[in-house]
């Protein structure tokens, strides 16, 4: 759906139910250059039972208007912002790579908003590779090439998408190529290498958290995903085996699964 | 830095499969089987509403053909794909996904007899028309099209004439006027060409041809590349608007680049099930593991033979876009690099009666309504895969009574040689070898 927030067209998916403010609300956070559509194995089914969802694209990117901002500071206060243009007063919130920095942030400058957080394939800080970065800054289409190689674990260069005939290390590469690659991109990179709080933020965090992680992340390694779980009170760590970073696409059942338990325990359905 | 990726040939072998998910099993399965178990009816609810991936009924998916779906696409550099009974059926369900009565496509005119009919006679049954244009006639795509138009289709060599369609220019016109681009590249393969990478939306295949190269098996595939935004315009509302088939899904909105086939997949293979089935999908794949060598020798013989054709004193004259005088010669050169396929149309001297009597004394050279096999293969067109068109459509098609349409196959070209100057000498004298 099309809302606005501070005046600016933004798109969310809402997992092809209509939205409805009344629904405990739970927003999906996606990473660098990235969109909505890298959520459709995990928010038609929260969906479908009871939750309201939000997968945003942020500001810039998929099928939001305006342009990306500038600082993973700018962006977590804009997630706050989110919450409240759609008429809600909280939310649980799911970021992945990069949106693991969005949503902590978010969590850091509007506590009260939110219930719970979900960090997939995150780390407090994701310093970039520079010659990486300039790639994404000069719109070299070779970014987002090497972005999907470090991106996908072993098994995941093989293919073996959950949904049938889709090659996912293509999938990717489409959604980042759609836009202007150093207007997303190369503006998220750059955003991730300038970001030093996270682990301050992160030893502040006061609620229900959870980390999963790919074992053979190349993007946020795992000891760095452990590093961060330590850093949160509580943090509750899932660990997948033979999955890289995009253990949402990779493995999407598996980490279906573990955001259900973990949603229907600490961000359960009213009762009716 | 490079990316380390996986190239093209490693892909021919590895992509969309993944053994320690199969029992360790090297090969590919065959999953000869027509329905999965649900873990439970949550499980069973959240497949049927796209919530999860996952196999329900092989009339959708299956696991054997899942591999080649993502094998394909891996190697056309697509995001998506979708593998179907046959070629025909691939081209069926993507303009029937394309498409609502009262829609319009334009269609390059030299294509395979089969397509022509599709377009000229089955689909204005369902109110789809066509507007055919030549293939080298590349301003003739953008004045047919109408408010109406919604896509452009060809296949990038013609077939039979081997008159080749300006895809980066007719790409640049379908984007234009906002409507996708679809090749059929049965002939290429993705080893020649990758449609995607000059400009085309979604790419078609017969993968009975030279994608198996065993003559063992039909199959198609529609594969995806991603690049085309259905949002961009109000042409596709079934795309773009709430599909009530799934609960007011927007196929555009939650798939994006991956919209086109999940559609397909969702209504088409609902409705319509021209599915593969598995053993011929294990057919194919076995085939694609060795694309690499066998187009590379398929385009040498060919090579070879078109310059041994050009020289023989029995042949009037010789289309291959590797010919010298070719037309579009310069244009193969760019988008073709790596060769130009395996497929030679010829005309020989005396017409159609030595036609026939070339065909019947060739013993090495199949006569059949095929091509792309590892054997060499001929067959007269106007008498058989292009019969069922009248003169004038034929003559629109490029197609003449002494063409005579070649697939070149992987055999010592010497042995083709032979072959091929038994049936010139009877050709030479057609009434006495035609009648005996």
């Amino acid at each position: 759906m099309k809302f606005k927030v501070r005046g600016t067209d933004t798109f969310a998916s809402t997992g092809g139910r209509p939205f409805d403010k009344n629904k405990p609300l739970i927003i999906f956070v996606h990473g660098s250059g990235l969109s909505h559509m890298v959520w459709v194995l995990q928010t038609r089914y929260f969906a479908f039972r009871g939750y309201s969802v939000l997968a945003v694209d942020l500001p810039g990117h998929g099928l939001s208007s305006g342009e990306s901002l500038k600082t993973i500071e700018e962006m977590g206060n804009w997630v706050g912002d989110v919450i409240g243009a759609v008429g809600c007063k909280e939310a649980s919130l799911v970021g992945h790579s990069q949106g693991c920095l969005v949503t902590m942030e978010c969590v850091a400058q509007h506590p009260e908003k939110i219930k719970t957080l979900t960090l997939m394939g995150g780390a407090s800080a994701i310093p970039m590779n520079p010659e990486l970065l300039k790639l994404a800054e000069e719109s070299n289409p070779k970014a987002v090439d090497l972005m999907m190689d470090f991106a996908h674990g072993p098994a995941g260069h093989f293919g073996g998408h959950p949904v049938p005939g889709l090659y996912h290390l293509n999938v990717g590469s489409m959604i980042v190529q759609n836009k202007e690659i150093k207007d997303t991109l190369g503006v998220d990179f750059r955003a991730c290498d300038n970001y030093k709080n996270g682990p301050e933020i992160a030893k502040k965090l006061d609620l229900p958290t959870l980390s999963i992680l790919g074992a053979q992340d190349r993007m946020c390694r795992l000891k760095d995903g452990k590093i961060l779980a330590d850093y949160i009170k509580g943090s509750e760590v899932k660990i997948i085996e033979d999955c890289g970073h995009m253990m949402l696409l990779e493995e999407a059942d598996q980490t279906l699964e573990i955001l259900k338990k973990f949603i229907a325990e600490h961000y359960p359905l009213p009762s009716k | 830095m490079d990316p380390k990726t996986y190239k093209f040939d490693t892909l021919s072998l590895h992509a969309g499969y993944q053994p320690s998910k199969n029992a360790g099993s090297r090969q590919v399965p065959i999953y000869q089987t027509t329905s999965y178990m649900f873990d439970d009816v949550d499980h069973a609810a959240a497949l049927f509403n796209l919530e999860r991936g996952g196999h329900i009924y092989s009339r959708m998916s299956n696991p054997t053909v899942q591999v080649l779906e993502e094998r394909v696409c891996a190697l056309e550099g697509g995001t998506a794909a979708l593998a179907t009974a046959s070629g025909m059926s691939a081209i069926f369900l993507t303009i029937m996904t394309l498409c609502n009565a009262g829609d319009h496509m334009v269609v390059s005119s030299q294509l395979y007899g089969g397509t022509v009919n599709l377009f000229r006679l089955t689909l204005p049954k369902f109110g789809i028309k066509t507007t055919f244009v030549k293939p080298r006639d590349t301003e003739g795509f953008k004045k047919a099209i109408q408010p109406n138009t919604k896509g452009i289709f060809g296949e990038l060599v013609g077939n039979p004439g081997n008159e080749l369609m300006n895809m980066p220019e007719v790409s640049n016109i379908a984007k234009e006027a906002g409507i996708p681009l679809i090749i059929d590249s049965t002939y290429q393969t993705p080893y020649l060409c990758r449609p995607f990478e000059h400009g085309a939306d979604l790419v078609v295949h017969s993968l009975t041809k030279w994608m198996s190269g065993n003559g063992s098996s039909m199959a198609g595939i529609l594969v995806e590349g991603g690049t085309f935004d259905w949002m961009q315009n109000d042409k596709f509302p079934s795309m773009t608007e709430p599909y009530e088939g799934y609960h007011g899904l927007s196929f555009a909105e939650e798939f994006g680049p991956t919209a086109f086939t999940m559609m397909a997949r969702a209504e088409g293979m609902r409705d319509m099930g021209p599915c593969l089935a598995p053993q011929n999908a294990w057919n194919i794949l076995h085939g694609l593991e060795t694309l690499s060598l066998r187009m590379e020798k398929h385009c040498s013989n060919a090579l070879k033979m078109v310059e041994y054709l050009s020289n023989h004193d029995s042949v009037a004259w010789v289309s291959h876009a590797s010919a010298p005088g070719h037309p579009d010669k310069e244009l193969a050169e760019k988008i073709l690099p790596k060769g130009t396929g395996s497929m030679i149309a010829f005309g020989i001297k005396g017409g159609k009666e030595a036609g026939a009597a070339f065909i019947n004394n060739v013993k090495l050279a199949s006569h059949l309504a095929n091509v792309g096999d590892a054997r060499t293969l001929v067959i007269h067109p106007a008498s058989a895969t292009h019969s069922q068109m009248d003169e004038a459509t034929l003559k629109f098609a490029g197609l003449s009574h002494d063409m005579i349409r070649l697939s070149v196959g992987l055999e010592d070209f010497e042995d083709i040689v032979n072959d091929f100057e038994d049936g010139f000498r009877a050709a030479k004298k057609p009434r006495l070898v035609a009648n005996k």
